[in-house]
């Protein structure tokens, strides 16, 4: 089992025909994915990778059956991508582009909130349950399949994390980068919700970061919700207030909230232990299991 | 992307929102003629990225030529909480009854702008927000409307805002929305908006933090970009595309991806070290920009050695060793020491190409910190 995805994913990816597009479509057939079309506006007809590209999602979903779609689409009209992909009624959407407008992005939420859509990202590494597929960008190889559920704000942070589980013989369930941006479609809660209902999924690694309060929410959801034993790690713990740490999202405010000790308080007080290091949060897990 | 406050005074007066009078100086002389034409009494602000300016001694009123003079020469080149200042705003003073907050933020949880207004005033807002939530009104913004005016009426309603003045704060808020819709900013605020005995209503203060993702539909405050640098080092960064952030030790650090370099400093910190800088080179960098990351970090005096980690999504293990040998085989003797650890995609590759006469190895994130912390400790005997 696994969660959002598996074999029968059907995929259109979103701005195929552009650099990253074409050679992630190219990693993402490889690795097994069911990558069944492309959309890019003025381009409907030609064919990538083997996969026939439409003018529209719409046109896509449509002739392919599509359930899904990955957003590999410029910043400045990635906002308008997820608006299209949102008004087809897919199942999934995953936003992988970085630099995205916030407000861009609070126009999208309003939509995705009137919505059955789930969206992943923007600015993640996408979602991968391994030996079925992956949508995104991660890197297929570091993964094995296994009991684990990985959910993550940053995309290298996850195959640091991933790369210490699998040396350790600890294969993945699915493994999310929900996005290292203010605001994201899939949160915490969400992925963890969905990790604590699926029976395959022993434990969960969740990896957060600075700014904002999702790890905190995510810390409450766990004590009132969850058996399935949580590992964590958060990041971030040396960054001064105020300064944007890469992520548009991590940011201790002048204040002080959105601090690593605030998000590490929280979840040990849930009962979950923070590493120290990426390689102790496998430890962890390794003890639960 | 955080504007000075002269930077974030010219947008605001721009749209309509009364600032008072006053002049950038960068020189004792500049001081004394924009008092001059001012008048007294004139509040003399440095203008650095720092809170609490006032307390910390960067904000003083002069009466006279004199004291203007002084304070002139106490504030420029004074050191505030790191920064060195380089400009001073020389303001008209405002003599004011009251002192009342307007801002708007995003609010994350929600998704959403929320515009606050408070009759606590001129004072930390945010310990306000903790110590007496209640006299902060909020309204949440839907994003796809904007801010209606009866919001911004109810809420200046609802922060108790004296009613003489309630119509013209309400005009100021609907105006920060605006700004804060069209230049896609990411928090705006006047702290204080001062009231006068005219009863006249005027931005005292201006903070306005622009969101970097947005800079590329906002040619204009792009290129406020370099003033608004907080530094020299931050300017280079911008110069070069990274995502950097300058802190005060002597450990460099350079990465892909924003969660592993954080933590990468905080294994720096963990194991005994301080971070000198947050440097993240990004996914799928070349070996030009992995040379570029090298030169940012030689270029902070305060490192003394260095570590590179990369964990190779898209980003690949030998444009990154390529890279490391060219800036390295540049110099006739390495400036610091540098560590470098290589995993995920190409990392075999990149290990083969590395030339690991000038740099050392390490095969696990742990080690590599480890070995850089040790490496600043000998180097700054």
């Amino acid at each position: 089992m696994s969660i959002f995805v598996d074999d029968d994913t059907r995929v259109v990816v979103q701005g195929i025909t552009g650099g990253e597009g074409k050679f992630h479509t190219e990693q993402m057939i490889e690795y097994g994915t069911n990558v069944v079309a492309g959309a890019v506006p003025g381009k409907g007809g030609q064919e990538v990778a083997g996969v026939p590209v439409y003018d529209t999602v719409d046109g896509a979903v449509e002739a392919e059956d599509a359930d899904a779609s990955v957003i590999f689409v410029p910043p400045a009209f990635a906002g308008d991508a997820v608006f299209e992909a949102l008004d087809t009624n897919l199942d999934l959407v995953v936003a992988i582009t970085e630099g995205i407008p916030t407000q861009d992005m609070a126009k999208v939420n309003k939509r995705l909130s009137e919505t059955d859509t789930r969206l992943i990202g923007p600015n993640c590494p996408g979602i991968i349950t391994p030996g079925e597929a992956k949508l995104g960008i991660l890197p297929g190889n570091i993964f094995e399949s296994g009991d684990v559920g990985l959910v993550s704000r940053s995309g290298t942070l996850t195959y640091q994390v991933v790369s210490n589980l699998t040396e350790r013989g600890l294969g993945q369930t699915t493994a999310i980068g929900i996005g290292g941006d203010p605001i994201i479609g899939t949160s915490f809660v969400d992925a963890l919700d969905a990790f604590e209902s699926d029976p395959d999924t022993k434990a969960v690694v969740m990896c957060g970061e600075i700014g904002g309060e999702d790890e905190e929410q995510a810390a409450k959801f766990i004590a009132q919700n969850m058996d399935t034993p949580v590992a964590g790690f958060i990041a971030g713990r040396t960054a001064p207030p105020g300064k944007r740490m890469g992520h548009a999202g991590a940011i201790v405010s002048g204040s002080g909230t959105g601090t690593a000790q605030s998000k590490i308080d929280a979840l040990n007080n849930a009962g979950v232990p923070v590493g120290d290091t990426p390689n102790e949060v496998a430890e962890y897990v390794e003890d639960f299991l | 992307m955080r504007l000075h406050e002269y930077q974030a005074k010219d947008v605001f007066a721009d749209a309509g929102v009364p600032v008072p009078e006053s002049h950038l100086a960068t020189t004792v002389e500049e001081v004394v003629e924009a008092v001059s034409e001012i008048g007294f009494p004139a509040a003399i602000k440095a203008q650095v990225h720092v809170g609490g300016r006032g307390k910390a001694g960067g904000i003083k009123i002069a009466t006279s030529e004199e004291e203007a003079r002084q304070y002139a020469e106490d504030i420029l080149g004074m050191d505030l909480k790191g920064y060195t200042v380089e400009k001073v705003l020389v303001e008209e003073g405002v003599d004011f009854e009251n002192e009342l907050y307007v801002g708007i933020t995003m609010d994350r949880g929600e998704g959403e702008p929320v515009a606050m207004v408070s009759t606590e005033g001129g004072v930390d807002i945010e310990s306000v927000a903790e110590e007496t939530p209640e006299a902060i009104a909020r309204e949440h913004i839907d994003p796809a409307f904007g801010l209606h005016p009866y919001q911004a009426r109810k809420v200046v309603y609802d922060a108790g805002i004296p009613k003489d003045v309630a119509g013209d704060v309400a005009s100021i808020l609907s105006t920060l929305y605006d700004l804060y819709e069209s230049k896609d900013a990411s928090e705006i605020e006047i702290n204080p908006v001062m009231v006068t005995a005219d009863r006249e209503v005027i931005a005292a203060d201006a903070v306005m933090n622009i969101d970097e993702d947005a800079l590329f539909r906002q040619p204009e405050l792009a290129e406020m970009e370099d003033e608004a640098a907080a530094d020299d080092l931050e300017a280079k960064a911008n110069e070069y595309g990274f995502d950097y952030v300058r802190l005060s030790g002597n450990v460099g650090i350079i990465g892909n991806g924003a969660g592993l370099v954080m933590t990468t400093l905080d294994l720096v910190d963990h194991f005994g070290g301080q971070p000198a800088n947050f440097l993240d080179i990004g996914g799928g960098a070349k070996a030009e920009r992995v040379a570029n990351a090298l030169d940012m970090v030689f270029s902070d005096e305060n490192v003394d050695a260095v570590v590179f980690n990369i964990f190779g999504g898209i980003t690949r293990g030998d444009e990154v060793a390529k890279g490391i040998n060219e800036a390295l085989e540049s110099f006739e003797e390495i400036p610091k020491k540098v560590v470098v650890r290589l995993a995920g995609t190409n990392a075999e590759e990149g290990m083969e190409i590395l030339n690991t006469d000038l740099v050392d190895v390490e095969a696990t994130l742990e080690d590599a910190v480890q070995r850089a912390v040790e490496n600043a400790q000998e180097a700054s005997q």
